[in-house]
């Protein structure tokens, strides 16, 4: 089988891409793009350990999908609720540029 | 697991090229259009990836919440808050170089973690069909989990007409 570090590297590296995207970017629609990308880096964690390590209860033997499947309906409701909050933002403001959303800014 | 282990690797190092190429363009593309192309194309190495890991119900349910669902909502959204992004503004804002230093930190404290931790991972038989199991998990031990995301779900859903309504 291939190596565990390999998958770790993987989810690294795009969990660090979604960072800078969610980090450096103005638009709010491509800062939820980074985010969903963090998710899923954090989801491929967790199907490799539980491909490649064994719980101590057989019982949680499926834990690592069934947690996945969790994380994926949670994108799923933030990704909703997340681009409601930009169009109404759109409707009232006129932009999705985070940097001139500052109403609440002191 | 009758997959030759070179035939393994030939999965996991194409399916990692994809996921990694969508995700770099999904963070660099200025077009949001093609930036969620990018995410598209980094979703569906993501569900290669998971047919690699032998888990296979979590590659369908990516393809069909991710890719068939969120990257939908995410299209419409761009269209729907079109053109308001001012031509001549970069996509990224002033502090990107911080945002660069920062997730390279982080990209090699995570990998210095992944690389010299002892994971005692084992090589384990993906035990026949495990969709059954899956279900009566779900429906016994995860009961309670299980019942709150749909909650969850139900608020989400709600929550987001609410906001969204003219």
């Amino acid at each position: 089988m291939i190596p565990l570090p390999f998958y770790l590297t993987l989810a690294a590296a795009l969990f660090c891409i979604g960072l800078y995207g969610a980090l450096a970017r103005r638009n709010a629609i491509a800062i939820l793009m980074g985010i969903e990308l963090m998710l899923n880096a954090v989801n491929i964690n967790l199907i490799a350990f539980w491909r490649y390590v064994k719980p101590a209860a057989p019982t949680m033997d499926l834990a690592g999908q069934i947690f996945a499947l969790f994380v994926i309906t949670l994108a799923a409701a933030e990704a909703a609720i997340g681009i409601a909050l930009i169009i109404a933002i759109y409707r009232s403001r006129d932009t999705v540029n985070v940097e001139e959303v500052d109403l609440m800014k002191w | 697991m009758s997959t030759p282990l070179v035939l393994t690797y030939v999965g996991f190092f194409v399916m990692a090229a994809i996921t990694l190429g969508g995700a770099l363009m999904a963070v660099s593309a200025r077009n949001l259009i093609r930036a969620a192309l990018g995410l598209i194309i980094a979703l569906i190495g993501i569900a290669g990836i998971y047919f690699v890991l032998e888990a296979e119900f979590v590659a369908v349910v990516q393809i069909l919440v991710y890719v068939g669902a969120i990257s939908i909502l995410i299209l419409f959204a761009v269209m729907l808050t079109r053109g308001l992004m001012k031509r001549d503004l970069p996509a990224q804002n002033a502090q990107w170089i911080a945002a660069a230093f920062i997730s390279l930190a982080m990209f090699a404290a995570l990998l210095y973690v992944a690389l010299s931790t002892n994971w005692r991972a084992v090589e384990t038989q993906v035990a026949g069909d495990l969709i059954p199991k899956l279900g009566t998990e779900l429906m016994t031990t995860y009961l309670l989990p299980f019942e709150a995301v749909s909650l969850l779900l139900l608020a989400a859903l709600v929550g987001a007409i609410v906001i969204a309504r003219e």
